[in-house]
């Protein structure tokens, strides 16, 4: 515990959080809550683009976490204004009962 | 450079503890709603982390945005829907199972690996520290990143109106 903490570090905890996140994609049923783990997916590469700037003392890093910020403010008003909409039609959120596109 | 010269390793295994424990929880809670709480202590470590890595502008930003505005919203619909608790890991079939949990373990196994090859390699904090104050940042959003910084506005109005003209009844 007392080794400093360098950007591998870093890293492996944005992978960790990354598969934790892909593994609530993949599992979870609910509409809502796939695109909550969507939210951890960003939120760990954000991490990796911050240790980043701090380990190449460079400010553009964070300038990425500013846009994939705003990227993910506006899939996400869009994504529930979405989900809002399927569950007046469908009655519910699960993604398995959604097939109404298959041919 | 005393002010931000290392993440204290204690500061960085609590907050690091917080945010995985979180992240389980949005994974593993079957009432939607503890889900979303649970991913604000993911979210607010995260926030702790960048304030010791010298990001303080992205750190507020990142209470205000991701736990202030986009979390309410989930809440909002969340409460709006009125939602049963889910079963939770019900693969629909076997081969799924077998084939999410490969490409798990080869997903964990490439992250070790990459870890204990740039871990080998001593002094990638060794650079001049740069601190992502707001006129910093605000200073490089408007010159360097000026026209993905208007891209991005227009991202922003298209989310709006994408989002009034999707859930609203009538118009």
């Amino acid at each position: 515990m007392t080794a400093p903490i360098t950007l591998s570090h870093l890293l492996a905890l944005s992978g960790l959080l990354f598969s934790i996140g892909l593994v609530g994609v993949m599992t979870r049923r609910n509409i809502l809550l796939i695109l909550l783990s969507l939210e951890i997916l960003l939120s760990s590469a954000n991490l990796a683009f911050v240790a980043f700037s701090r380990s190449l003392g460079d400010l553009s890093g964070q300038i990425m976490v500013f846009f994939v910020m705003v990227v993910a403010a506006a899939e996400v008003t869009v994504g529930l204004a979405i989900a809002l909409l399927i569950s007046r039609k469908a009655g519910n959120l699960n993604a398995d009962e959604l097939r109404n596109l298959k041919w | 450079m005393t002010a931000f010269q290392m993440v204290h390793p204690l500061l960085f295994y609590t907050l690091s503890g917080l945010m995985v424990v979180g992240a389980l929880g949005v994974i593993f809670a079957r009432v939607p709603i503890y889900a979303v709480l649970s991913l604000v202590i993911t979210l607010f470590g995260m926030s702790a982390l960048f304030v010791a890595l010298g990001a303080y502008f992205v750190a507020a930003i990142q209470v205000l945005v991701y736990a202030g505005a986009v979390l309410v919203l989930f809440l909002f619909v969340v409460m709006l829907l009125d939602m049963a608790p889910e079963a939770l890991f019900r693969a629909r079939s076997r081969i799924m199972m077998v084939a999410g949990i490969a490409f798990g373990g080869i997903f964990l196994w490439q992250l070790v690996h990459v870890t204990v090859v740039i871990g080998g390699r001593p002094g990638l904090f060794t650079k001049q520290p740069v601190a992502g104050t707001t006129a910093a940042v605000g200073k490089l959003l408007f010159t360097t990143y000026a026209l993905p910084f208007e891209a991005a506005s227009m991202l922003l109005l298209v989310g709006i109106i994408g989002a009034i003209v999707l859930a609203k009844k009538k118009l």
